[in-house]
Order: C-alpha cells, then sequence, then structure tokens
C-alpha cells in the first residue's frame, strides 16, 4: 500500500506544472468555499441574533388560531390562566430553555393630546422580556433600559412625527374583548427603536398596566416567547413542546396550542434560506471544479503512460493494482488540494477578522463581522473534495486497468 | 521436456473490414533451459509469436501451451498471475518506470506482482542488480542512465523474480555493439546461473550468432529452424 501511495505522488510530481495548476484550482475553490460559508454564516447568525434576540425569541406558544390572524392582534384568542399555567409546567421540563416571556399584546391609539396615531402595544414583565430578548435594552434609545409600571416604551419613528420625548405624558386608548374602551395615561420611559428599520409601531407597556388597560379580569396572554440556551436546540425543542402542548385538545378534539420557531415568524427566514442555497450552490460550482480539473488531469495521465501501463500490466501487475494506483493519484490530489486550501481559507478568515470589517442589518450599524467556520464544515468541504477527486480519477483509473497489455504496448 | 508448445496456431488482425493472417499455422516446442531465437524481416510475425507465448495476446486458431498451461484459457486476472510468476519481459525500448530509481524498477515485481517480504526482497534485487552490473547505479533514476545500462536494469527486472521464461523484443536493437555484445552475454550467464529460458525476436544477428536454435518467420509461417550446430529440423509450412 505505502509503496503504491508513493509511486501515485511520485507520477504526480512527474508533470509538476500540471499537478500544481490543478491543486492550485481546487486549493483556490476550498479556499473560497470556506471564506463564503463562514461569512454567511457571520453573516446569518448575526442577522438571525437580531432578530430573535431583539423581538422574536427563539420560539412562541400561542393559542390555536392566533398566527393566522396576528396582524388584528385577537384579544379572544388569549392563553388563559389555565392554558398559561400548562404551557410553564411544559417549559419547566426543558432544561435547555433559557428564559421565557408572557406577553399581552394589543393595538391602541396613542396620543399626545395633539395627535394621535395607531400603535401595537406589548405588555410585558421587563426582567423576563429582558432575558428573553437581550437585545431589547440595547434598542431604547432615550431612557431607562427597562420598562417601569406607568411608563411606555414609544416606537421611535412615532415619537419623532408627533414629537413626543422622554419624560411626556401621553394617554392610550384600546378596546378590550366585550368591545368597551379604556384609556390609560402613561409618562414617556423612553424611545425604542425598530428592529427592521423605520416603520415599527411596536410599544412597549408592564403587564400589569396592559391588563388594566384591558380590564382583564384574570391574568391571560397573547403569547409566550421561549429563548433556548443554545439555537442549535430548535428543532429538539420544539419536537419536545410539539409532544406536550402539541396534543392538549379542547373539549372537541381539536388542538389548543401553536407552536411556532422564529423561521415561521419572520420573513427573514427567506434570506436565512437564500444564504443556504447560494451555499449549496457554490459546493456545487467546488465540485464541478474539482470533478473537471481532477478527471481532466487522470485522463491526460491514462493517455500519456498507456505504454507503462502496458509495461506494468505485462510485468504482472493486476487490474486491480493498475486501478489502484490512478485512484490513489486522484486521492492524493484531492487530498493536498483540500489540506491546501483548508490552510489557505483559514489564513483568508484571520485575516478579514482582523481587518474587522463593518456591516449594517436593520437600525444595527457598525456590525463586526466575525467570520468563523464550524469544524464539521470544514471535515464536510474536504469530505466531499476528495470524494469528488476519488471518483473523478475512477473513469480514467478503471480504463487503465481493462487495457490490453499487447494493445497499451503498441500505444505511440 | 518442452516448455513451450505452439499446436497450429493461427493469428489474425482486424482492421475495419479487412483481416489481416499475422501468423499461420505455426507449430514448434522449446525445452525448458534454451536459449532460443525467433528471426525474420519485419511484418513476418515475431512479435506476435512472442506476445502469444508471453499470454499478453490470444491465437484465433491453435493452441499454445506455456509451462503446461494452455494460454488461451487465462482471463486478464489469471493471465496477469501466471505472467508475473513464470514470464520475464525484456522490451526493445526497455520500458523502464520512470518515477523509480533503478532498485526500485527492479524491485517493482516483487512488490507489485509477488508481494515478497522487504528483507527477501532487499537481498534478490541487490544480488541481480550487481549481477548484471549496475549496483553503482542502483538510485539513479532512468533518464540519468545509458542506454545499456537502461537494458541491463530491464535483464534484471525480467530475472528478478526468478521466471522459468524471459521474452527479449529486439533487446539489443537500441544499443551499440559493444553494449549489445555485453547484454547478450549477460543473458547468456543468467541463463546458465538460473536456468531460466530465454526466446528473443529479433534480426540482430549478434544475437542470432548466440543462440542456441534459430526459428525462421516469413510471411507468419514457421520456414526454417536450426540449432547451433547447423543441424536444421526440417522445414515448417512452405
Amino acid at each position: 500500500m505505502f509503496k503504491l501511495v508513493k509511486i501515485a505522488i511520485r507520477n504526480l510530481f512527474r508533470y509538476r506544472r500540471r499537478t500544481l495548476l490543478t491543486m492550485s484550482l481546487i486549493t483556490i475553490g476550498v479556499a473560497f468555499v470556506l471564506v463564503f460559508v463562514s461569512v454567511t454564516a457571520s453573516f446569518k447568525s448575526m442577522m438571525v441574533g437580531e432578530i430573535t434576540d431583539s423581538m422574536l425569541g427563539h420560539i412562541q406558544i400561542h393559542k390555536k388560531g392566533y398566527v393566522a390572524s396576528i396582524d388584528n392582534l385577537p384579544l379572544n384568542l388569549n392563553l388563559k390562566p389555565g392554558q398559561l399555567q400548562k404551557v410553564e409546567n411544559a417549559l419547566a421540563g426543558i432544561p435547555k430553555i433559557e428564559a421565557y416571556s408572557p406577553r399581552l399584546k394589543f393595538g391602541g391609539v396613542f396620543s399626545n393630546f395633539v395627535d394621535s396615531t395607531n400603535v401595537r402595544l406589548n405588555a410585558v414583565d421587563p426582567e423576563k422580556e429582558m432575558a428573553t430578548v437581550p437585545l431589547l435594552a440595547s434598542r431604547i434609545i432615550n431612557g431607562k433600559k427597562t420598562i417601569e409600571p406607568g411608563e411606555i416604551l414609544v416606537p421611535e419613528l412615532l415619537a419623532r412625527g408627533m414629537k413626543v420625548e422622554v419624560g411626556d405624558i401621553a394617554v392610550v386608548v384600546a378596546t378590550n374583548e366585550d368591545g368597551s374602551v379604556n384609556g390609560y395615561q402613561f409618562t414617556v420611559g423612553g424611545i425604542v427603536s425598530s428592529v427592521t428599520g423605520p416603520g415599527g409601531r411596536d410599544g412597549y407597556i408592564h403587564i400589569e398596566d396592559g391588563r388594566q388597560i384591558l380590564r382583564l379580569d384574570e391574568p391571560e396572554v397573547s403569547e409566550v416567547a421561549i429563548r433556548l440556551e443554545k439555537l442549535a436546540a430548535l428543532d429538539d425543542v420544539e419536537a419536545r413542546l410539539q409532544e406536550t402542548l402539541g396534543r392538549e385538545t379542547n373539549p372537541s378534539g381539536k388542538p389548543v396550542f401553536e407552536i411556532h420557531t422564529w423561521k415561521k415568524l419572520t420573513p427573514f427566514f427567506n434570506v436565512v434560506r437564500m444564504i443556504d442555497i447560494m451555499t449549496f450552490f457554490i459546493k456545487l460550482m467546488l465540485i464541478a471544479i474539482v470533478l473537471i480539473s481532477v478527471m481532466n488531469v487522470m485522463i491526460m495521465a491514462v493517455y500519456e503512460r498507456t505504454r507503462e501501463i502496458g509495461t506494468i500490466a505485462a510485468i504482472g501487475t493486476l487490474p486491480g493494482r493498475i486501478l489502484s494506483l490512478f485512484v490513489f493519484e486522484g486521492l492524493s490530489l484531492g487530498i493536498l488540494g483540500a489540506v491546501s486550501g483548508t490552510v489557505l481559507g483559514s489564513l483568508a478568515i484571520v485575516v478579514l477578522n482582523a481587518s474587522k470589517v463593518r456591516f449594517s442589518f436593520g437600525r444595527a450599524q457598525g456590525l463586526i463581522l466575525n467570520a468563523g467556520i464550524d469544524p464539521i464544515d470544514v471535515l464536510t468541504i474536504g469530505l466531499i473534495v476528495i470524494a469528488v477527486a476519488v471518483l473523478a480519477g475512477f473513469r480514467p483509473a478503471f480504463r487503465a486497468s481493462r487495457l490490453e497489455p499487447v494493445e497499451a504496448l503498441r500505444h505511440v | 521436456m518442452d516448455l513451450i508448445t505452439a499446436e497450429n496456431v493461427c493469428k489474425d488482425y482486424s482492421t475495419g473490414k479487412v483481416t489481416v493472417r499475422a501468423l499461420e499455422d505455426v507449430s514448434f516446442g522449446i525445452d525448458a533451459g534454451s536459449f532460443v531465437s525467433f528471426v525474420g524481416p519485419s511484418g513476418s510475425g515475431k512479435t506476435t509469436l512472442l506476445n502469444l507465448i508471453g499470454c499478453l495476446d490470444r491465437p484465433t486458431q491453435g493452441k499454445i501451451t506455456v509451462a503446461g498451461t494452455d494460454v488461451q484459457r487465462l482471463d486478464r486476472r489469471n493471465g496477469a498471475l501466471f505472467r508475473g510468476k513464470n514470464i520475464g519481459f525484456i522490451f526493445q525500448d526497455f520500458n523502464l518506470i520512470p518515477v523509480l530509481t533503478v532498485y526500485e524498477n527492479v524491485e517493482y515485481p516483487l512488490v507489485m506482482v509477488k508481494g515478497v517480504e522487504i528483507k527477501d526482497r532487499r537481498k534478490r534485487v541487490m544480488e541481480l542488480i550487481e549481477e548484471v552490473g549496475i549496483a553503482a547505479e542502483k538510485d539513479k533514476y532512468p533518464d540519468q542512465l545509458s542506454g545499456g545500462q537502461k537494458q541491463r536494469v530491464a535483464v534484471a527486472r525480467a530475472l528478478v523474480t526468478a521466471p522459468k521464461l524471459v521474452l527479449a523484443d529486439e533487446p539489443t536493437a537500441n544499443l551499440d555493439s559493444q553494449t549489445a555484445a555485453r547484454i547478450i552475454d549477460l543473458m547468456k550467464k543468467m541463463r546458465d546461473i538460473q536456468g531460466t529460458t530465454f526466446i528473443f525476436s529479433t534480426h540482430d544477428m549478434r544475437i542470432v550468432g548466440a543462440v542456441e536454435v534459430i526459428h525462421t518467420l516469413r510471411d507468419g509461417k514457421l520456414v526454417d529452424t536450426e540449432n547451433s550446430t547447423g543441424t536444421k529440423e526440417g522445414e515448417h509450412h512452405v
């Protein structure tokens, strides 16, 4: 085996220029894919982080049917205390959950006594909400980084349009489930920026204030937002919640809860998918580069060495050994390309991180690109390259092993 | 006892719709340990006959037996195994493997064909490269050798597995007279030491003068067989 590998490597470097050219092509391909994967992964994780850690949370639980009419913020589809208790019990049994926040959401009219406009209000327990969406505090651009009872966090654009500032008095008027209207006076505690850029109308108040405005007899909520310890546990936790809460039915046998991950709750998931599809096509391009370049080298090698193949076959080398000899050449080319590509790609990532490339996403300005790559990705890309190189070398190698010695010896 | 017997061997080559008969009804026997040459002009069928004896090709008709084996019955794999065990080849253009050193070229059949242990391998290879006089060049690559040195390596490679038979196709064609004479002496010496049968295809009179039996081919037919004493064994199929 060692001799076989030795001969294969010597044969590769017999045509030094061609081998180095092919190896460079594979190296650059692997390095490019690694850099692309690391940059897109970094961008993806920052984008997902911005969305989930600022507003959505990783998973949300609602009463069945709520999400379908989420734009109306339907109060008749709130979770009742008994149902909330069931949710909390289920969450207590799952260790991968870091925090959760019950929210009461409703629409209202915001007035500064001069003008009035519509507003979407999130009534939350500040401690639980900050633990579930830790970037909320950084979104408060003026005022205290919390939500006190009697205070309201006003969306930035709304505050600017109505010339509202921190410390001003404002009134929120809302209609409850029974249709009765109630008004409540707030002090503007802060101005909150929107996650997805200008246009957001989501304000925040304390959950107790929300219940008072809506005159709720019992502490019902619209949704429970959940934060996981690690995003990688998303599918696992969702499956466990589906197993417990998803099976809960009402007396008429219909499901009580609906469980959604962040992917179902934001259109940005489509952007994430687009990035994944682009990454997939970039990997396909790499496969094509390796396949064509290695196959080209191997076809040329078999053609140029036909007489030599005839000689070793005449001496008594078994067809399987001849096949192995050429397969090892493809394999060696793949390994050398994958290793040098990984080294070059890793260096490029280090340089990229050291140069602190900045970008913006939504309201978040000056985010620093933190490109990093999962060792599993490195291993997968390396293995793909090596496997494709072997595959590319196999056809010419098979042809070499099937050559008739007498024909091969006649080859000029 | 005959090491090789050929009975009514014919070989046809087809090129498109044209079929050319390269050998016609050739029969002969070759004793083990003999030094034999097939002579004749270009296109007389010498190389074709050597390819058939060497299990590199199959006769269209007739039968060739080498060391008791009907070579026509060997498939690709068994043909390779048979050649590795019984036959050594020496080519006109030496056909050394360019990426291997002299030592590695001679060692190749022991590693890749016979799987001999490294200790036995080293002993056998060193013995042979000393015997053929190229020990000083053992770490050189073929492109660093002269034609005579290359052919010595080829002889050593052909003999390293101690085959019953060595087939040499025009082994002196690319060598000067002095080198050719040394190579012929070397092969005769190796025959005397190892008892290997040597069969040449040649029209080099230096080889013809050195062999014990001369088979003459013309237009694919065996027309004459003569031993070193000049005794003709009879004309065949004229």
